[in-house]
């Protein structure tokens, strides 16, 4: 099975995410949910589960007032007329692992339902907080719509506001314009062992965002998430003289070898030299003048952050 | 009062202003500088900066994409006497996904700070975004910060730029300006220039002279105590310039020096020329977060193309270069002047395919996007803090 509440809530916990818990008896709707936490200053959601011709699935979770037009929405996600319909019980409880009744965003963080897409309104963000169920519909939990984004973000999952009451009209020149929102596959019901393995609590939580993305290689976000790991490595040059230097040779180098081959040698003779030299201006002016900017404020925002940390002195 | 009053504006077919771009068909740039008021950048004003200092001019003046200006001789008739200058330019941090468009202005100005060696001030107006866009006031602040990320990652020198947000600033001698500024403009007269209704909210109505006293040095104590002759200079895109037509009009009776401007068009639209690109319709731009693969997407399906519709046509007629985007987005971002050129020639003659100018223009974007990620990655919040320290800036002529 997928994770249970507790270990969910634990989660938030200890990524610092600030919720408040409501517990109440299972509710099937938002007007049941209404009755126990409708007094409460949050925006309640309501959480559709739908699936595609081609069987992918997505989760469109909106305000309860929001209206939300399912055809419409499958014209601009580019499936046609009728392209979109409520995903059937069974798969409420296969790919998404929760109880019938407890549609959540955060029913993204199990594995099966890796591949699912979620759309969320807009309008969440007017609100200081809004309601979910934490994978299960005997609790609603309020936090702040952009902790939920980043949280579900950073285990690599496939998350956009979107303004859902929008109409566009699509057409030949007006393409649709949530089609970057459909999964790239139908998601894959993987064997119980792996699940549980990837999603074990440990003691370091920072570590895990980046072995989920790692296996989930598919979905494009997860690409961006290896992207940046490999950035956060790079960006060390910026505060180390040693690496500083060593990233400024590797460049000049790579240039230099490019242009001394045997046609250049031929073609310039002894004047290499000079081409091999307004070649590395050419190519690396720009850029390491970027770097040695990054490198200045980076020294810049060390010395700022002593000197504000740093007693007053006494005269 | 220089020309140009919101009545006049809605008689014209294009419609103008900081908070609507748009127009029936192509955007008359020419017009709209008769419109406004201002003047046409022209190529001694390009050769006179490279003479002075002393550089290949930016990428945005050689192909006229700053293309208009107000007062830039003066500012650079003092340069020449040795009267330095600064900069002056800003954000409205409406979201936090960030697309190309929005870069130029700050690509241009980071230029600027290099080529002149004078310091800048970066407003970010997340009061006006609060208002305009009915976000709370966390949220305005929250995206101001994170647009701040990536205004810094454009490469500003932290000795010479201070970022700053209304929320946060505004008061002590800024605000004296603003209350200075604001007894100088009648209701009337706002109005005239914005277009502003009986249904506006007051907080609407009192904006303008916030985002126009950043043009005085007095606004900044802590930097320019003592200078207050010293200019400014205020890059832009065109659609601003309503805020400072107003500016330079009340600069004489505060005794201040008048901004001068240089300003851009628009970086159009994926689909097309009619508009500008915008941050709620994800396809009509690349952002600076698309991934290699949403780039190449974009481009091959969006990006509306002159070419002919069938190769047999296009090899008789060639690609329609007013209209086609790959070919004008590379004329913002290709560096090399001949390769243009030489594209310009095969592409116009027919010769070459539209395939062929989309790869080249997939290359380049994803080489920026790519080096704009990389610097957007090095930037902690610390240095944020450091950019936005109410903080002298001892070397900022250095």
């Amino acid at each position: 099975m997928g994770i249970s509440k507790a270990q969910l809530l634990e989660r938030l916990q200890a990524q610092q995410i600030h919720f408040s818990q409501y517990d109440h008896p299972v509710v099937m709707t938002v007007e049941a949910q209404a009755k126990h936490v409708g007094h409460i200053k949050a925006g309640l959601s309501k959480n559709l589960f739908l699936k595609d011709k081609k069987h992918r699935f997505y989760i469109v979770s909106a305000l309860a007032d929001t209206k939300v037009d399912l055809k419409v929405l499958s014209q601009r996600l580019g499936l046609g007329k009728g392209g979109l319909r409520m995903a059937p019980e069974e798969a409420v409880v296969e790919v998404l692992e929760v109880p019938l009744g407890s549609v959540t965003p955060f029913a993204l963080v199990n594995e099966s339902a890796r591949s699912v897409s979620l759309l969320l309104d807009q309008g969440f963000k007017t609100h200081e907080c809004c309601f979910f169920h934490p994978l299960s519909n005997d609790t609603s939990i309020s936090l702040h719509i952009e902790d939920l984004y980043k949280f579900l973000k950073s285990v690599g999952r496939m998350v956009a506001y979107v303004d859902l009451e929008a109409n566009p009209t699509v057409g030949k020149d007006q393409p649709p314009d949530l089609a970057a929102l459909v999964p790239s596959d139908a998601p894959s019901i993987q064997n119980i062992s792996e699940k549980t393995a990837t999603l074990q609590i440990d003691g370091d939580v920072k570590s895990k965002p980046v072995a989920v993305t790692a296996k989930a290689s598919k979905v494009s976000s997860g690409q961006q998430k290896e992207k940046s790991v490999n950035n956060a490595n790079s960006s060390s040059s910026f505060a180390d003289p040693e690496q500083f230097i060593e990233e400024i040779l590797k460049k000049a180098s790579a240039i230099v070898v490019a242009e001394i081959k045997e046609e250049n040698i031929k073609q310039h003779g002894g004047q290499l030299g000079a081409v091999v030299s307004n070649s590395l201006r050419k190519n690396l002016s720009l850029e390491l003048k970027n770097l040695a900017t990054m490198f200045k404020n980076t020294a810049y925002t060390e010395g700022f952050g002593a000197g504000i940390r740093c007693p007053a002195k006494r005269l | 009062m220089e020309k140009e009053t919101k009545a006049d504006e809605e008689e014209q077919t294009q419609v103008i202003n900081p908070w609507e771009v748009s127009a029936k068909g192509k955007i008359d740039y020419d017009k709209l500088i008769d419109q406004f008021g201002c003047q046409r950048l022209d190529q001694s004003f390009v050769d006179r900066v490279h003479r002075l200092t002393n550089r290949i001019p930016h990428i945005f003046l050689r192909r006229n994409v700053f293309f208009a200006h107000r007062d830039l001789n003066e500012i650079l008739d003092a340069y020449e006497r040795g009267e330095k200058f600064y900069l002056y330019t800003g954000r409205g941090p409406s979201s936090e996904a960030l697309h190309l468009g929005h870069l130029v202005p700050f690509m241009f100005t980071k230029y600027l700070q290099e080529a002149f060696k004078v310091p800048l001030v970066i407003q970010l107006t997340d009061d006006e975004k609060c208002m305009w866009k009915n976000l709370t006031v966390e949220e305005s602040k929250r995206l101001a910060r994170e647009n701040a990320k990536d205004i810094i990652a454009c490469g500003f020198d932290v000795s010479r730029t201070f970022i700053f947000s209304d929320f946060d600033y505004v008061g002590g001698a800024f605000y004296e300006n603003m209350v200075k500024v604001a007894k100088c403009v009648t209701y009337n007269k706002v109005v005239g220039i914005f277009g502003f209704t009986g249904e506006d909210h007051i907080g609407k109505i009192s904006f303008p002279p916030v985002q126009a006293v950043p043009s005085f040095p007095s606004s900044f104590p802590h930097l320019f105590s003592g200078k207050d002759k010293l200019r400014c200079l205020i890059p832009c895109a065109i659609d601003q310039d309503p805020y400072f037509r107003m500016t330079r009009d009340v600069a004489p009776r505060l005794g201040y020096s008048k901004p001068a401007l240089i300003e851009s068009l628009f970086f159009p639209a994926l689909q097309g020329q009619t508009g500008k690109m915008s941050a709620s319709d994800a396809n009509s731009a690349i952002y600076v977060t698309d991934s290699q693969k949403a780039i190449k997407e974009k481009v091959n399906r969006y990006a509306f193309s002159g070419g002919q519709d069938s190769i047999e046509n296009h090899r008789k007629y060639g690609a329609n270069l007013e209209v086609d985007i790959p070919f004008k987005y590379l004329s913002f971002f290709l560096e090399d002047d001949e390769e243009l050129e030489h594209i310009r020639k095969e592409y116009g003659s027919g010769r070459m395919l539209t395939g062929e100018v989309k790869k080249r223009l997939i290359e380049v974007l994803t080489e920026i996007v790519e080096r704009h990620r990389a610097a957007r990655a090095a930037v902690t919040d610390e240095m944020v803090d450091a950019f936005m320290a109410v903080r002298p800036l001892p070397n900022m002529f250095a």
